[in-house]
């Protein structure tokens, strides 16, 4: 049996208008096969935790670069465990200084991408890391 | 590898005469000072007067600013220029409950008179002149700046400066904005009629390409996209009713300088060329100073890597080595750890230190436009130039940059250009020092600045003291009069400022735009 392509929230929480990264990982996780859904600018943590549940995606991918990342994305893992959908893989990259990686991975975010990483190791990091919802094997 | 441009242009092995058929050292090179001022707008450029050494800086509150500015100050730097943080640039205060976690964080954050009075505190606003990264609320914070001016004694036609006021740049590329993108250009218009009238040495916009490039726009799409938006500004201002030589020398640019070193001395003058024609032939300015593009450079942020930060100095070192061969009148250098946080003071030195070696120790600002004449030079300029009319004529034939925008052209076009790079990247068709060659496993790690949390708290105390402290029922009043001129036709800019004096806030007063107007959606380009 095929299993169904993996679909991944990619969103914006925050106020900075800084998109390239995020469309350019947008792009290269479609053409890997991945069904993105991009949630457009200025996203706060309540809409997208709401915008994963009602899309039913397997995992979102937050992208910050104004520094409130050590706010916003733990804020994101609380408000998806507490909608009891804590099986949704939280991952996340930008701005973020290499000393902030321990506290947020503390804070349930599986993977945090630095400014330089490749295209490549994003997808793969996907493919390994994010599995189908509710698809027992 | 890549023989082309960073914009895709091919590089020959060599250049020579013929690549340079047709072209007129008189009509298309002309002397440093003159119609169509390829050379400079100067006759002597640096000789006469060396680029602003213009450092960007903010974070935290009014306070650690202010500190940063006198800091800059005493190195020798000559203009300031502020960073404000993410809420202020969307018109929130610091309370809002989406400035969460953003407080300060990427400039400084302003949100009532009192705290721009702090920002500007020992800072003599009639001897320097201050540039402000502020565009969705620039009217708000224009009208801070004439009345801290006011209360320092110095009347407005004496402050010199700029406000980036730039509104059709966030829509394409920095998306920071407020309102829908007309109603936002009637604000930018008011702004434009009370400089003309009150601020004779402000310029009231910047057209920056600079965010444009950032976003991952080629070198050839940042040109035509800023002169496109340049443009709009014009039609504005004489759809206000003023006369274009009134305005047009008030209007500035901002171009970004990436590492492409020959392709970006050419577009800065391709873009003085340009312009000179644009004003001259398209708008019939007279005015030898409407013609002239006047323009601010930063370096490429985008450029710099995390990995090997030290590599970064020599980055940025080039990237100003370009910008002053291209002719910039004004010049901020980035530092090495601007991929982590914001820099910190040891790094911005590096970086206003490395502008002052070009400046005194090369030797290349002795003459003007050195490379003037440069078979290469002239003939990438030249395609520059072809490249970006081309999308100028296909922007016209959209109705101009609005409706281009709000069709997502230019947004679709750079989220292309920004793929195809990284592409190139991932291809190794285009190395990128110490990232996809020449790597070391382990670094060194390099300080970082840290914005303490405590600063969020503290600002939103101060802000709700103001509140408390201020003569509400004027508040009400005030912001009710700028309500009936946002739905009307008064100037709003007259209005913002009565708001500002009497300490109403950032917040407040976007909010009555946000109520008049509606608040912007972007239809989301991937």
């Amino acid at each position: 049996m095929m299993a169904r392509p993996l679909r991944i929230l990619l969103a914006k929480p925050g106020l900075d208008g800084h998109d390239r990264g995020i469309k350019v990982v947008a792009r290269a996780l479609r053409d890997a096969g991945v069904e993105v859904i991009y949630t457009g600018l200025h996203q706060t943590p309540e809409m997208i935790a709401s915008a994963a549940i009602q899309e039913d995606v397997d995992a979102v991918g937050l992208s910050i670069l104004s520094g409130a990342h050590n706010v916003l994305f733990p804020r994101v893992v609380q408000l998806l465990r507490e909608a009891g959908a804590d099986d949704i893989v939280v991952f996340g990259g930008g701005i973020i200084p290499e000393d902030d990686i321990p506290g947020l991975e503390a804070a349930g975010i599986r993977k945090v991408f630095l400014p330089g990483t490749s295209l490549a190791e994003i997808v793969r990091w996907v493919q390994e890391n994010v599995r189908p919802r509710g698809v027992t094997v | 590898m890549r023989y082309e441009t960073l914009s895709g242009i091919p590089v020959k092995e060599v250049y020579g005469p013929e690549d340079l058929a047709g072209w007129s050292p008189e009509v298309d090179l002309g002397r440093p000072g003159a119609y169509p001022f390829t050379r400079g707008i100067h006759a002597t450029m640096y000789r006469g007067k060396l680029w602003t050494m213009r450092q960007f800086a903010g974070f935290g509150t009014a306070e650690d600013t202010n500190r940063r500015f006198h800091y800059l100050l005493a190195q020798g730097q000559t203009g300031l220029s502020v960073a404000f943080d993410m809420p202020t640039l969307m018109g929130y205060d610091s309370d809002h409950p989406r400035a969460q976690g953003e407080v300060g964080r990427e400039g400084v954050a302003v949100d009532s008179l009192a705290d721009m009075e702090i920002l500007f505190q020992g800072i003599p606003l009639d001897r320097v002149s201050t540039s402000m990264t502020i565009n969705a609320p620039a009217n708000v914070l224009l009208a801070m700046y004439v009345a801290v001016a006011e209360r320092q004694g110095v009347p407005p036609d004496r402050l010199r400066g700029t406000t980036q006021t730039d509104i059709l740049k966030e829509y394409i590329a920095q998306k920071e904005w407020i309102v829908p993108p007309r109603p936002a250009l009637r604000l930018v218009a008011d702004m434009l009629v009370f400089g003309t009238r009150h601020l004779p040495q402000w310029n009231v916009v910047s057209v920056s390409g600079y965010h444009i490039r950032e976003a991952g726009a080629t070198a050839v799409q940042e040109l035509a996209f800023t002169l496109a938006d340049g443009i709009e500004y014009v039609k504005l201002g004489l759809a206000a009713g003023l006369d274009v030589d009134a305005f047009a020398p008030r209007l500035s640019f901002f171009f970004d300088v990436h590492s492409d070193f020959f392709e970006e001395i050419a577009k800065f003058r391709a873009a003085r060329r340009m312009w000179a024609r644009i004003m001259r032939e398209r708008f019939g300015a007279q005015n030898p100073r409407s013609w002239w593009l006047r323009t601010h450079a930063q370096t490429a942020g985008v450029s710099l890597t995390a990995q090997q930060p030290l590599n970064n100095v020599a980055r940025v070192a080039l990237q100003a080595l370009a910008a002053v061969l291209g002719g910039t009148q004004s010049l901020h250098t980035n530092s090495m750890d601007e991929t982590y946080a914001l820099p910190t003071e040891e790094a911005v030195m590096v970086a206003l230190r490395t502008q002052q070696i070009i400046a005194y120790e090369t030797g290349v600002a002795s003459t003007v436009d050195p490379l003037g004449g440069a078979y290469f030079v002239e003939a990438l300029t030249n395609q520059l130039e072809e490249a970006a009319w081309a999308y100028i004529e296909r922007i016209d034939a959209m109705g101009g940059m609005v409706a281009a925008v709000e069709a997502g052209y230019p947004q679709r076009e750079i989220a292309d250009a920004a793929f195809r790079f990284q592409q190139q990247v991932e291809r190794k068709e285009r190395i990128i020092v110490g990232v996809n060659e020449f790597v070391v496993p382990e670094e060194r790690p390099i300080p970082i600045l840290r914005i303490p949390p405590e600063v969020e708290r503290r600002q939103i105390e101060r802000t709700r003291r103001v509140r408390a402290e201020r003569d509400n029922t004027q508040v009400a009043r005030r912001l009710e009069a700028l309500r009936r001129a946002a739905a009307g036709n008064d100037n709003t800019m007259e209005h913002i400022l009565e708001c500002v004096r009497a300490y109403a806030t950032l917040g407040e007063i976007c909010g009555v735009l946000r109520e008049v107007y509606g608040e912007y959606r972007e239809p989301v380009v991937i």
